[in-house]
């Protein structure tokens, strides 16, 4: 299997005339935690989009160049292939409101049409929650709501509900953005051990966050992917000046 | 309290600063007099409101009386209705009230859900979107007599064709069939708006969040949006049925107008408020009187009801 | 994971747009169908000679609808101004009192009125206004209208004044002034554009209103001004021509029909259209 799962090439996206992500060519290795970090408005969410083909569920949304998945052009599958193999948690926890912790879960099997067993349907349960460690919290409260749930169970739902269609991709749009430290650091905690399994995309408006959890980052600024490169190189050796700007301080 | 003295016989600065304070005195108490009186007025009106609700729930009851304490419960039940021979059963009429009402509603629903699910979801903008949400609205518009004439025109004529084709006995093409048809048309737009505004305010994240486990567009507004909006589009029907069960004019120039149990959905009848509407101003004994008045009451009290929980479900949403 | 039916699954969803398409439009024929044929029918009988002329006897050519026409005029400005007062203090009333016990009963009172049947409301007319008066009458038939006036007049009251930037009165009362000079000449002004538009909408839907008039105003074949004597209006006469067995009684109908309906559609889409320019939420 090769190493690299996620590629881009040449990739441009726009919302009408608003040219929003430019050019942008990155490899994505394999089983790593990828960070893309970035002030406000330089395009890095738009581009996470664009890899589960969210980005054109918008009136007026364009784009342009190749994303592949195993080498294989996002544009030739349709949607609900790519979303089947990549996987998306969003800034604010989004559980199901009228459905169960149970239902939750297994919300992607329902609504994409797939039967199961009752007893395959506990097994995925069991283990989407239990990746997520949320399995020991939850438990006995299966059949209630997720509603009372807080901030960071309801966000750790989520990732159980999108690891539940067994992704090869999980991408994360800023997901601890809207969280209390607390949850932030039990969230944090996830990514290291689900990347045993899948390859892990955070956009994220905290450079800590992004210097704790990832092993490559990428820097992107004003549409452009500016640098990408290991953390360890990005925060203490950057090549380029618009990053070394960023992890100072000198914008945000 | 000062009251006017007398002008003083001298003008000088002091004097008139005395009249002016005592000028702006006497102002400031009549303000607060007014002020007490509007107060007063505000209270008065909204005690006029419930009072008039009241006096309306009294001047029915007492009306009714007559004709509950003579004929009980055999109003209800029974299922001849002759006034000349003193007989009031209201059966047909309940019957008739029922049947119309629910058939319509059954007709009107889909309608109703469809224009709910395009506007709110499908289509929220754009002029397309105005022209359908207006033209349902203009619906509401149309006064009940005149579509109790467009029905005699046109429809009963063509359910009249229908029921040849059909093989009926007696084609009159009026009936409840063809009243429920009409009412059907009338009340698409309560559950209609309702509808729309409870589904355009479903979360966009939860919509995402279904697209993002790979739903298609169909699959996201079955197990997301109409669960979500369950209890406004349920509070949406309930508001037309309320209104299907006050129907009053073209439910009367279309159904015939029979007080004889109906035997099928294509047989003349009445509805409560249609006989109400008929027989009203011929009603010469007390208990005749009385007895449609009872019906009224009825009629009352399933409507109050139906529209108050109505109210209530959407209260609770929309206060969330 | 395989997943087989994903073309079935787009064409389903494809399919119930389509359907749901359909159907929507479907709401617009009924709806075309009753324009087209109530202009249709009722061009081809209005003239001036239609407009300024009484019924005239069965059999009898000719006639028109004066007495309708006026009647309708007379009975619902007596309406408007019984119920235009009392619908504004009591909206006042209740914008100023978000919470309380009259408070709530006053909105449940008026929520319950806007669920009563009219004709219902037609039987307390009679009873509080035909039968003590000793006769029908265009006041009783008034009173009935203004009843079924009022939900509509206080809630777009409330509302309108609920979304005032509280900041006003506070201004105005700050600046010494007494709560009636506040609520008449700061507040109504303000909302002044969600209250007519509340009363434009109330007019628009008792303009067609029937069964209240059916034993109140009972109706009059001539035209009269007499508010304490029976009175035609627009659409009683529509009910009772176009129930008659008589050809000429539908011809009036028809006629009186397309004046009916396109008041009323005037009515209200000069409420949206004025609603719309003045941003009023109602």
């Amino acid at each position: 299997m090769e190493s690299t799962i996620i590629k881009s090439r040449k990739f441009n996206a726009s919302f009408g005339a608003n040219h929003v992500v430019k050019n942008v060519n990155i490899d994505v290795p394999r089983n790593n935690v990828i960070a893309v970090m970035g002030p406000s408005g330089c395009g890095k969410t738009t581009f996470l989009r664009c890899i589960n083909r969210m980005h054109e569920l918008i009136p007026g949304a364009v784009c342009n160049g190749t994303i592949t998945i195993n080498d294989e052009d996002i544009y030739t599958m349709h949607p609900i292939f790519v979303r089947l193999k990549i996987g998306m948690v969003f800034q604010r926890p989004n559980p199901f409101p009228n459905l169960s912790i149970y239902d939750n879960v297994i919300a992607g099997y329902k609504l994409n049409g797939i039967k199961l067993a009752k007893a395959e349907k506990d097994r995925i349960v069991e283990t989407s929650l239990k990746r997520v460690a949320l399995w020991e919290e939850v438990k006995d409260s299966l059949l209630k709501k997720g509603t009372f749930l807080s901030g960071g169970q309801q966000q750790r739902l989520c990732i159980a509900r999108a690891v539940a269609m067994e992704p090869e991709v999980l991408l994360f749009d800023e997901p601890t953005s809207a969280l209390d430290p607390i949850s932030t650091a039990t969230v944090e905690d996830l990514f290291h051990e689900l990347k045993a399994n899948y390859t892990l995309i955070i956009v994220t408006h905290n450079m800590q966050q992004a210097a704790r959890v990832s092993d490559k980052t990428a820097f992107f600024y004003m549409g452009e992917l500016v640098e990408y490169d290991q953390t360890k190189t990005i925060f203490t050796n950057p090549k380029d000046d618009r990053t070394q700007n960023y992890i100072t301080g000198r914008f945000s | 309290m000062p009251t006017s003295l007398p002008a003083p016989a001298i003008s000088t600065p002091a004097v008139r600063d005395t009249v002016n304070i005592r000028r702006r005195i006497r102002r400031a108490f009549r303000q607060i007099r007014t002020e007490t009186v509007f107060k007063q007025a505000l209270v008065i009106s909204g005690l006029l409101l419930v009072i008039l609700v009241l006096g309306i729930l009294l001047t029915l009851i007492t009306q009714s009386v007559p004709s509950i304490r003579l004929l009980g419960f055999r109003f209800i039940w029974g299922s001849t209705w002759n006034p000349v021979k003193d007989v009031y059963g209201a059966f047909p009429f309940l019957l008739g009230t029922l049947l119309t009402s629910f058939l319509a509603l059954l007709i009107s629903i889909p309608f109703s859900m469809a224009i709910a699910i395009f506007l709110g979801d499908y289509y929220p903008t754009g002029w397309f979107a105005s022209l359908l949400k207006n033209a349902v609205e203009l619906i509401a518009a149309v006064p009940s007599v005149i579509y109790g004439f467009w029905g005699l025109a046109v429809l009963v004529p063509m359910v009249r064709g229908l029921e040849v084709r059909l093989g009926m006995q007696q084609p009159l093409g009026v009936g409840i069939f063809s009243a429920s048809l009409i009412l059907s048309i009338m009340i698409i737009p309560y559950a209609a708006s309702l509808g729309r505004s409870m589904i355009q305010m479903v979360p966009g994240h939860l919509k995402e969040a279904a697209y993002g486990l790979g739903a298609t567009r169909w699959e996201m507004i079955r197990h997301v949006v109409l669960p979500y909006t369950r209890s406004g589009l349920f509070a949406g029907i309930l508001l037309s049925l309320g209104r299907a069960l006050g129907e009053t004019m073209a439910v009367t120039m279309i159904i015939g107008n029979s007080s004889i149990l109906p035997k099928n959905l294509f047989a003349p009848g009445n509805t409560m408020a249609s006989v109400i509407a008929n027989e009203f101003t011929e009603a010469d004994k007390t208990v005749y009187l009385s007895a449609l008045i009872e019906l009224g009451l009825a009629l009352f009290l399933v409507t109050v009801v139906i529209n108050i929980i109505g109210k209530k479900i959407i209260d609770r949403l929309t206060n969330d | 994971m395989a997943v087989d039916n994903v073309r079935y699954r787009i064409g389903k969803s494809k399919g119930f747009r389509a359907l749901t398409f359909v159907f929507a439009i479907a709401c617009m024929v009924p709806l075309t169908a009753i324009l087209f044929f109530i202009i249709r029918a009722g061009i081809t009988r209005i003239n001036w000679h239609f407009l300024v002329n009484i019924p005239r006897p069965v059999g009898e050519k000719g006639g028109g609808i004066a007495n309708a026409l006026v009647g309708s005029v007379i009975i619902i400005a007596l309406a408007s101004v019984i119920a235009i007062p009392i619908g504004i203090l009591a909206g006042i009333y209740l914008s100023e009192n978000r919470t309380g016990r009259l408070a709530y009963w006053c909105r449940l009172a008026v929520d319950i009125l806007q669920g009563i049947p009219s004709i219902v409301i037609g039987i307390i007319a009679y009873f509080w206004l035909v039968k003590p008066l000793g006769g029908f009458s265009a006041l009783s038939g008034s009173a009935a209208l203004a009843i079924m006036m009022l939900p509509v007049i206080v809630r777009s009251t409330e509302e309108t004044l609920k979304m005032l930037p509280p900041s006003l009165k506070e201004a105005a009362f700050a600046l010494g002034m007494p709560f009636h000079r506040v609520v008449l000449k700061v507040i109504l002004p303000v909302g002044i554009s969600g209250i007519l538009s509340g009363i434009m909408l109330s007019i628009a839907r008792i303009t067609g209103e029937t069964a209240p008039l059916l034993f109140t105003a009972f109706g009059n074949p001539y035209l009269t001004a007499d508010i304490t004597a029976p009175m035609q209006s627009l659409p009683l006469l529509i009910f009772n021509y176009a129930t008659s067995p008589y050809n000429d009684w539908h011809d009036l109908a028809w006629g009186a029909s397309m004046i009916l309906l396109l008041w009323v559609l005037f009515l209200n889409i000069f409420t949206k259209l004025i609603s719309a320019k003045w941003k009023v939420q109602l």
